[in-house]
C-alpha cells in the first residue's frame, strides 16, 4: 500500500538527511513499524496498537541521539525493536548494513553482544540473588570468555571505568547494599562489559536522586568519548537531553515529528507538541509558582485507532482547519538540518 | 511571636528501631507554614523527608522508638491529642496527604468515585449519596471528567489517576494537604497539568500545601517558602524568591548547581559522596564530610542562624 502520503513520509524522511550519509553509519532504521495485535477472547483479531508507526533515522558511529516523548509515545517499544527484542511488522533496521532481521542463533547473540543496554530502574533489572561479581560474570560466561582469570580483569577494568573503586569492597555484595547511584553505575558496567558499540539507555536517570542524576550522565558522557561509543539517550526530560546528545528526536503517537541539533530544538522548536514540551519543563525559578503552564489539552491518542492525518490536531492549539485533520505532514525544513513535520512549515 | 502560623512544627523527632540500631530519621524539626501558603521540603532521598511527612499525619509504623516535638495547628498542639482524637478531628478533617506514588495508591477493585467518597463517609459521616456529590464536586475541582466516578484505577491514565489521589485528599475540605512526590513518575506535561491543578486550588480554596520533593525545578512550581532537608535535620529555611536567587547553606547551593537547567548554559555540578547513615549520624555539622567550605568549627554542632526572615544551619553565617 503505497499511498501519496506515505510516499511524501518517506520521501521526507530521505530528504531528512537522516540516510545515505555514506559508510559511517552504523545503526539505519528504515520506515520501521513495530505493531501489536490485539485478540478479543485470545483468538479474534480486534486491531493493532501502532506503537511504532513509519520511524526513519541513521544513527553514525560515536554519535549520541536523544529521543524525547511521552509515555506512550512508543519510545520503548523503538528500543526494545533496536535491541532486538521485537521483531518489526514491516522495515528494517540494519546493524552496519546487516539487517536484523536476517539474524539467527549465534549472529544474534552477537549483534546483542555489542549493543549494551542500561535499563530505567538499575533496582529491577539487577539480579537481588546474585553478587555483583555474578552479575558482571554471567554476560562473559554466555559470550564464551572460558578463561576465568580474564574474566575478572575485564570485570575489574569496567568497575573501575565507572568509578566503582576499591572494586574488591563491592563485587561481593547484593544489589540491595548497594545505593541507587551505585546500582546505575553496575548496570551501566555490565553494559559496557563486552565492549559494545552502541549504548541503548532508557531513561538512565529518571529514578535517580536529583543529585545523582548529573554524575550518571557524566559518567555515561565520559564513557562514551573514551570508547567513541554510540548512544541512544532515551527520554522524557528535555533538560537533560542537552547535556548529553547532539540530536533530538521528538516522538509522538509513534512518530517522530521533529528532528533537530538540541540548541537549535531550544531556541527554535518547530512543532507544537515539541514548544509545549519545552514549555512546560522548568527551570528552578520563584516566579514559577504565580503562572500557570500552557499545556495542550486532552491526552495523547490511543494508538489502535491513532487520529487522522496529523496525529496532533485535535490537541493543537494551531491546527489549520481541512489540512491537518486530512492530510499527513511530511517533513520539512524550516532551518538548515532541522525537521519538522508539521503543515504549518509548508 | 504575637500569632501563631496555620502550621508551627517545633523540635519533632522521630526515631525508628530496627535491628542494627536506632534511625534518626526526623531529628529535632522546626517550621512555620503560613495559612495559604506552599512549603516545599526538598533533599535527597533518605534525608527523612518521608518520614517527617508521616509524622506530621501521625501515620506511624509499629517499631517506633521516639514521637516527640510539638505541631501545631491554628495553634493548638496536636500531639496531645490521643489516637482516636487525632483520627476524629485532625487527620483528613484538617491535614490530609497525598501518598508517594499515588497512582498505585488506588484500591484496583474499588470505583473511584466509591474510594474517593470514602474519606467523606468515615471522617465527616456523610451518607453515601452525599458522599459521592462531594467527590463528584472535588473530580470538577480537580478536572477529572464527570463519568471517571465510575471507572476503576487502571481505566485511567498516570495524570489522571494522581488527579483521583488529590480529589481524595480534598474531599473533607481540610486546610493543609502534605503532598509526598507528587509528579516524580508523571510525564512533563502531566506534571505541569498536576501543578496548574494544584496552583488554582491554592488560589480558589485557599488550601495551604506542604510538597515533598527531590526536583528543585519543579518545586518551584509551587513553592511560596522552601525547607531544605538533609540527613534528618533542616539546614534552611526561607522565602521562595530569595531561596531560588541565592541559598545560603554550601548544601542547599550544591544542590541547586546540581538541577540540569534547559535554559541557561551553566554546567551542572553533583554532589561527591553520599548522605550519612542516619544510625549513627556524625557528631557536628552533617554535611561536613561532603561540604567544599568545610573548615575547623565544622567539628562542632552548628546553631541555627535566623537572618532577615532566613534560618540557616551552619557555621559560615555565624557572625
Amino acid at each position: 500500500m503505497n499511498t501519496p502520503t506515505e510516499t511524501a513520509q518517506t520521501e521526507g524522511a530521505v530528504v531528512a538527511g537522516t540516510r545515505g550519509s555514506g559508510d559511517n553509519v552504523l545503526l539505519s532504521v528504515q520506515d520501521l513499524r513495530v505493531w501489536f495485535e490485539l485478540r478479543r477472547f485470545g483468538f479474534g483479531h480486534a486491531g493493532y496498537v501502532h506503537a511504532v508507526d513509519g520511524v526513519n533515522f541513521d544513527l553514525h558511529y560515536s554519535e549520541t541521539i536523544a529521543i524525547v516523548g511521552e509515555s506512550g509515545c512508543g519510545k520503548s517499544s523503538l528500543m526494545k525493536t533496536i535491541l532486538a527484542l521485537h521483531r518489526p511488522t514491516k522495515g528494517d533496521i540494519l546493524f552496519e548494513g546487516q539487517s536484523l532481521n536476517a539474524l539467527r542463533g549465534r549472529e544474534m547473540q552477537k549483534y546483542r553482544s555489542q549493543v549494551g543496554y542500561v535499563q530505567q530502574d538499575p533496582y529491577g533489572a539487577l539480579a537481588p540473588f546474585m553478587s555483583i561479581q555474578r552479575i558482571l560474570e554471567e554476560p562473559q560466561i554466555i559470550n564464551g570468555i572460558k578463561n576465568k582469570a580474564e574474566r575478572d580483569d575485564r570485570l575489574r577494568r569496567v568497575m573501575e571505568e565507572v568509578k566503582m573503586s576499591p572494586v574488591d569492597d563491592f563485587l561481593p555484595k547484593f544489589p540491595h547494599m548497594l545505593s541507587g547511584g551505585q546500582q546505575q553505575r553496575v548496570v551501566i558496567a555490565r553494559a559496557m562489559l563486552l565492549e559494545p558499540k552502541l549504548i541503548v539507555a532508557d531513561e538512565p536517570v529518571s529514578m535517580l536522586d536529583a543529585s545523582v542524576r548529573v554524575e550518571i550522565l557524566k559518567l555515561l558522557r565520559s564513557l562514551q568519548e573514551a570508547h567513541d561509543l554510540a548512544v541512544i539517550y532515551i527520554t522524557h526530560d528535555l533538560s537533560t537531553v542537552r547535556y548529553f546528545s547532539e540530536r533530538v528526536f521528538v516522538m509522538y503517537a509513534g512518530k517522530i515529528v521533529e528532528n533537530s541539533p538540541i540548541n537549535a530544538l531550544i531556541r527554535n522548536p518547530c512543532h507544537p507538541y515539541t514548544d509545549a514540551l519545552l514549555a512546560a519543563t522548568s527551570d528552578p525559578d520563584a516566579n514559577n509558582a504565580t503562572r500557570f503552564r500552557d499545556v495542550p489539552p486532552g491526552e495523547p491518542p490511543s494508538l489502535v485507532k491513532p487520529p487522522s492525518g496529523c496525529r496532533f490536531h485535535p490537541r493543537c492549539a494551531r491546527k489549520i482547519e481541512g489540512l491537518c485533520e486530512v492530510e499527513e505532514p511530511p517533513y520539512f525544513e524550516p532551518e538548515s538540518k532541522h525537521f519538522v513535520a508539521c503543515w504549518l512549515y509548508r | 511571636m504575637s500569632e501563631m502560623p496555620l502550621l508551627h512544627v517545633e523540635d519533632l523527632k522521630l526515631y525508628f528501631r530496627t535491628g542494627k540500631g536506632t534511625v534518626r530519621a526526623v531529628d529535632g524539626v522546626n517550621f512555620d507554614l503560613e495559612s495559604n501558603h506552599a512549603v516545599v521540603i526538598v533533599g535527597e532521598s533518605g534525608c527523612g523527608k518521608t518520614s517527617m511527612a508521616k509524622a506530621i499525619l501521625r501515620l506511624l509504623p509499629r517499631n517506633v522508638d521516639t514521637y516527640s516535638g510539638h505541631i501545631y495547628l491554628n495553634g493548638v498542639d496536636t500531639m496531645a491529642y490521643n489516637e482516636e482524637e487525632y483520627r476524629r478531628q485532625i487527620r483528613w478533617r484538617k491535614m490530609s496527604m497525598v501518598p508517594q506514588a499515588a497512582m498505585n495508591a488506588l484500591n484496583p477493585v474499588l470505583k473511584v468515585g466509591d474510594q474517593v467518597a470514602e474519606p467523606s463517609i468515615i471522617h465527616s459521616a456523610m451518607r453515601k449519596e452525599e458522599a459521592l456529590e462531594q467527590a463528584s464536586k472535588m473530580f470538577q475541582h480537580v478536572g477529572v471528567p464527570q463519568d471517571f466516578l465510575h471507572r476503576y484505577a487502571f481505566e485511567l491514565s498516570g495524570g489522571m489517576r494522581q488527579r483521583v489521589a488529590i480529589a481524595m485528599a480534598l474531599v473533607t475540605w481540610p486546610d493543609l494537604i502534605v503532598l509526598d512526590e507528587p509528579t516524580s513518575a508523571l510525564d512533563v506535561l502531566t506534571q505541569a497539568n498536576i501543578f496548574n491543578v494544584l496552583k488554582e486550588l491554592k488560589g480558589e480554596l485557599g488550601l495551604s500545601f506542604i510538597l515533598i520533593t527531590h526536583d528543585i525545578a519543579t518545586s518551584s512550581e509551587l513553592a511560596d517558602s522552601v525547607a531544605v532537608m538533609y540527613a534528618g535535620q533542616i539546614v534552611e529555611t526561607g522565602d521562595a524568591h530569595r531561596f531560588f536567587a541565592e541559598p545560603l547553606h554550601p548544601y542547599s547551593r550544591k544542590l541547586m548547581d546540581s538541577v540540569p537547567r534547559l535554559r541557561g548554559t551553566q554546567e551542572p555540578d553533583f554532589i561527591v559522596g553520599q548522605p550519612p547513615s542516619l544510625i549513627n549520624p556524625p557528631t557536628g555539622c552533617r554535611f561536613a564530610a561532603r561540604c567544599p567550605q568545610c573548615f575547623s568549627r565544622c567539628a562542632e554542632e552548628p546553631p541555627t542562624v535566623a537572618e532577615d526572615g532566613r534560618t540557616v544551619k551552619c557555621w559560615l553565617h555565624v557572625k
